[in-house]
């Protein structure tokens, strides 16, 4: 590790450590959990502060945790579910599309202020150091905060319909974190590259369109023939949001598979997303 | 070695021109760039470019600071102390050597950086003191001693966006200063506020140097150095200048400014980096009345101070900052705040003139910094533009005290005293 540190010999200053300051290469600093546990404070006030700013100053406050997604619902059933007759899986429309647009909403929005987080706190980024991978990170925890009013939303509406879940609820806490570890890999890289290129700026809406199409939010993946079927699960968030219907849903066959490999391919975006910007963290204040 | 705070070896930081100063790039260009690269690798040329396009902002700095040291940095503009703020607290690393910081480091840099304008002062208080470094606990522990030292309890619960910018400043640099830090860096923000809280910062200053701590102190007010510092660390274009005893370091501060000011002016190079260039301060001159030696001016006398720019762009606006010689500023004259005897003259060519009709400044020596601003921008800065000596003369046919005075200013005034 190039960045040395070493406890000075017994004196009257508690703590004191020596910190060795010079040019660096390849990975230092985020995946140091030393680093990030010291700044653990600093965290914590970040994604406070996210939460708060959020709907400080906004009408309808935390309803629009709900609105998105139920908006999104109502045009879906109208379109996908009357007009075109999209097949369903045999469930209601409205609460298949709806326990996917749940999982989903809170990705896209995640994508689209985390990508930003680093430029939006470039006065920060320029002027103070603390571990730089907080402000995306500090997006998707907040972000847990609408996740929660909707799902509370989505629970509500099941019941309504005279669903009971089954056990398979149990599943969600890991399909979230899968979500979160896709999230993070994610924003953290584009957040990196939005520092140099501000060109991300611009692909970041368009991409989240596309792949919204690219998965099975309005449509059910059984429409694809395998083994077409099973490889789009490199999509991670194909996994998820199958694999929220059948948590929330209860419907039969659990789609282990996608789930599976979904997983997989999460855990190789946030290695991947994490390794560039460890490797790119130290310029960000001679560009931001 | 644990009575060291820093010790910096052979530490240099370099930028590559044309991409950190135009800030970021879009993907095309880079693209372009490494095609470019590619193409000269195999040609075997523009190699000489690529090295002339390196400014080097801080060059083989070998500095020992005790703990306990209270030190100020000193130099121009570009000069390379801002550079060294930023490698020691961490924000930009070194492109050559190193630097080992012994003790938790807390910097003081530009006051209200962290905070949020939707947040209230109270959750910015958190927020800042987290993002200065501090614990929870340690701001939970200190959280009325900061609200007091900024006199803000009755707005806690505000939005900072409706705070005065008084207000804001008082509140970030009250968090900064209750920090307690090991390793204390400060970048020019003593200047902030009304004149008794100045006074009031300055105090927790001169508590913080006594404490013991180690401060690294940036500052133009060469007066604040003097008066807090013991050591002074003088660069130059990112080279150590000298390294003596505050008042000495200053001394070669002011024979370096004289220098500079020697020199054409066009050819400086520690001009404002928020200027546009599209016209520059060519040569800056103070006449008086009896149009003797210029730069030497007689108390008492009408003066003319001209800037002669290289372009006379529409909405030409000019600032003046005259400073003593411990570089306290004494006087600003500014345009942009008009009264109706201004003129805006056609003939006048790229040329401002700004005339006073009585100098009454006491004897001594003086410099001025001048702004030039045209097409709402500002197009070019320089510090110590001009240098010019006060000599004794006659005020409303009263001699001005010839040394020894207290201030830099003397007033037309009539006494009544008792036969």
């Amino acid at each position: 590790m190039d960045t040395a540190t070493f406890p000075t010999p017994g004196e009257a200053a508690p703590a004191a450590e020596t910190i060795r300051l010079q040019a660096t290469s390849g990975f230092s600093r985020v995946l140091s959990p030393r680093e990030l546990w010291r700044y653990r404070d600093l965290a914590f006030q970040i994604a406070a502060r996210d939460v708060t700013v959020r709907y400080r100053q906004t009408a309808l406050g935390a309803a629009w945790a709900i609105l998105q997604p139920v908006g999104f619902m109502i045009v879906f059933s109208l379109f996908f579910g009357r007009v075109a007759g999209v097949a369903s899986d045999g469930l209601p429309y409205a609460l298949f599309s709806l326990a996917a647009l749940v999982p989903w909403t809170y990705f896209a929005n995640t994508l689209l202020l985390g990508s930003e987080s680093l430029v939006s706190n470039s006065a920060l980024v320029a002027k103070i150091y603390f571990p730089r991978i907080f402000m995306p990170a500090g997006v998707l925890a907040a972000g847990f905060v609408d996740l929660g009013v909707s799902l509370v939303i989505l629970f509500a509406i099941v019941l309504i319909y005279g669903i009971v879940p089954s056990a398979a609820v149990l599943m969600l806490p890991a399909l979230v974190l899968i979500m979160v570890a896709a999230g993070l890999g994610v924003t953290a890289g584009l957040s990196a590259v939005n520092v140099r290129y501000r060109d991300v700026r611009y692909v970041i809406p368009f991409a989240i369109q596309m792949w919204l199409f690219a998965t099975p939010v309005a449509y059910p993946s059984s429409l694809i023939d395998e083994p077409w079927r099973t490889l789009t699960a490199i999509n991670p968030m194909v996994g998820v949001v199958e694999g929220f219907r059948w948590a929330t849903l209860g419907t039969a066959d659990a789609p282990l598979a996608l789930i599976g490999i979904s997983a997989a391919s999460a855990l190789v975006l946030l290695v991947a997303g994490l390794a560039y910007f460890d490797r790119v963290e130290r310029s960000f204040a001679d560009y931001i | 070695m644990s009575d060291v705070a820093i010790q910096t070896t052979g530490l240099g930081k370099s930028y590559e021109l044309g991409l950190s100063r135009r800030g970021y790039g879009t993907l095309r260009e880079s693209l372009v760039e490494t095609a470019k690269g590619s193409l000269g690798k195999l040609t075997r040329r523009g190699r000489g470019g690529e090295e002339g396009d390196t400014l080097w902002a801080l060059q083989d700095l070998s500095l020992t600071i005790k703990r306990g040291e209270v030190v100020g940095l000193i130099g121009h503009n570009g000069a390379g102390k801002s550079t060294l703020l930023k490698i020691l607290s961490r924000i930009v690393e070194p492109t050559v050597g190193y630097a080992d910081v012994s003790g938790r480091t807390g910097s003081l840099l530009e006051v209200g950086t962290g905070f949020h304008p939707e947040l209230t002062g109270r959750e910015n208080v958190f927020l800042n003191g987290a993002i200065l470094g501090m614990r929870r606990a340690e701001i939970r522990a200190r959280f009325d001693e900061i609200v007091a030292f900024a006199e803000i309890e009755r707005f806690l619960d505000t939005p900072v966006k409706r705070y005065s910018s008084g207000m804001s400043v008082r509140l970030a640099f009250a968090v900064a200063a209750h920090l307690e830090p090991e390793i204390l860096l400060v970048d020019e923000v003593l200047a902030v506020g009304d004149a008794a809280f100045q006074r009031k910062s300055l105090g927790k200053m001169n508590e913080v140097a006594e404490a013991g701590r180690t401060v690294i102190f940036v500052s133009h007010n060469l007066a604040i150095l003097q008066a807090l510092c013991e050591r002074g660390v003088l660069l130059e274009r990112g080279r150590l200048l000298a390294d003596a005893p505050v008042t000495e370091a200053i001394d070669s501060y002011l024979r370096t400014l004289e220098k500079a000011a020697d020199v054409d002016l066009l050819e400086r190079t520690d001009r404002d980096s928020r200027g546009y260039d599209e016209s520059l301060i060519r040569r800056v001159q103070i006449e008086d009345s009896a149009g003797g030696h210029p730069d030497t001016v007689v108390a008492g006398r009408s003066a003319t101070i001209a800037i002669e720019v290289t372009e006379a762009l529409p909405m030409t606006e000019c600032r003046l900052t005259i400073h003593n010689s411990l570089g306290h500023p004494v006087a600003t004259f500014d345009s942009e705040v008009s009264a109706p005897n201004d003129v805006r003259d056609p003939e006048l060519g790229p040329r401002i003139e700004c005339s006073l009709d009585s100098l009454q400044l006491l004897p001594g020596r003086y410099r001025i910094d001048v702004v030039l601003k045209g097409k709402r921008q500002i197009q070019d800065g320089l510090q110590a533009a001009c240098f010019f000596d006060v000599e004794p003369g006659v005020l409303q046919e009263r001699p001005t005290p010839i040394s020894g005075a207290d201030g830099d200013v003397v007033l037309p005034h009539v006494w009544r005293l008792p036969a």
